[in-house]
């Protein structure tokens, strides 16, 4: 399964609850498959979904599901041991891993290889961490919601993405948009 | 005057209750005086761009948040600051010390200070100097200004300001 096949299958979980999709293709995908209001889509600024996601949900009551990728927690490293000591219960974070940055040609990350995000969420102090295959990522996704706990899931898949137009609505709509779905 | 005490009050009194730091020693007196206070949740960051993703999360979750860094951080947030608070136009108050400045000890600090004014003029960042402990009086019609505008806003407070460093 690659990425797009993931967003596909839990698409039906994602829609009604806030979501913070990462930069590139991954939000395209998610547009192009499901645009909702709730969903709050990066159009720059790799590797901070996983900060946005936690300081709304350390802000506001409702579940928070970031999808972010193994390239992008990877330059964000710094975030696993905030989220560790910041702990918000209505927090998921849904890392994509397909051992590629998807977005720029697929070039391998070091998660591909030698390293383990799962061990470093761990590590960084993160108490409910689940590595599972991708076919498992919509169950594991819902038994997190359900948990009402802080879950970091590593969704290990293949490399690979769908072809997707860019997202062209505005930013400040988008934020718009998802501001008004947070407080509804 | 405490000037930790009227940041950190000025803060709460413009309802800012999410507030991000990387310490610098310049601002230990004023993170220690937002730990004690219960209105603010303050959420040490790693790094300036990590802690301005906070930022903008805890805004649009409905808090209205603040960073507090080292001028040095602006050579690390352009890209957030350009592609993420200025474009999806998010207000973010940013209390800078301004280390590099007059009364400055350590040499290399000033090799940042040289650029950090033309950095944030280059950004369009509002920007505001305090270099007398006097110039904090208008910290609050500051913080007004940025959730006015939805605007990053830059306070940049040099040592003279703190006090300079025992010298
Ligand atoms: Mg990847």
């Amino acid at each position: 399964m690659i990425r797009s096949e993931i967003l596909k299958e839990i698409a039906p979980i994602l829609r009604d609850q806030l979501v913070v999709c990462n930069i590139g293709i991954p939000s395209q995908e998610l547009h192009a498959i499901d645009d909702q209001p709730s969903n709050f889509y990066m159009l720059g600024t790799m590797g901070l979904a996983s900060s946005i996601g936690l300081g709304l949900a350390l802000s506001q009551p409702k579940p928070v599901i970031v999808i972010d990728g193994d390239g992008s927690v990877l330059t964000n490293l710094g975030t696993l041991p905030t989220i560790a000591n910041n702990v918000a219960d209505n927090y998921i974070l849904l890392i994509i891993d397909n051992g590629s940055y998807g977005s720029t040609g697929d070039q391998p990350t070091y998660a591909g290889r030698k390293t383990s995000l799962a061990k470093m969420a761990e590590a960084a102090g993160c108490d409910r961490v689940i590595e599972c295959q991708a076919k498992q990522t919509g169950r594991v996704l819902q038994e997190a919601l359900d948990a009402r706990q802080m879950t970091i899931i590593v969704s290990k898949c293949e490399s690979g993405n769908a072809k997707m137009p860019p997202i062209t609505m505005d930013p400040v709509v988008i934020r718009d948009r998802f501001m008004k779905a947070v407080q509804a | 005057m405490n000037i930790d005490e009227k940041i950190a009050d000025d803060l709460i009194a413009n309802d800012i209750s999410f507030v991000t730091t990387v310490p610098c020693k310049q601002l230990a007196g004023v993170i220690d005086e937002i730990d004690k206070r219960d209105g603010i949740y303050h959420i040490p960051a790693n790094k300036e761009d990590e802690g301005m993703g906070l930022c903008a999360g805890a805004w649009m979750g409905g808090k209205r948040p603040a960073i507090i860094m080292q001028n040095t951080a602006i050579g690390v947030t352009i890209n957030t600051l350009a592609t993420l608070i200025q474009y999806y136009r998010m207000p973010l108050p940013m209390l800078i010390s301004y280390r590099g400045e007059l009364r400055e000890p350590i040499a290399c600090q000033v090799e940042m200070a040289v650029h950090t004014k033309a950095l944030l003029a280059q950004m369009n960042i509002p920007t505001y100097h305090f270099h007398h402990q006097a110039d904090v009086a208008e910290l609050d019609a500051i913080l007004k200004y940025t959730f006015m505008c939805n605007k990053p806003v830059a306070i940049l407070t040099d040592a003279n300001f703190w006090g300079g460093y025992g010298d």
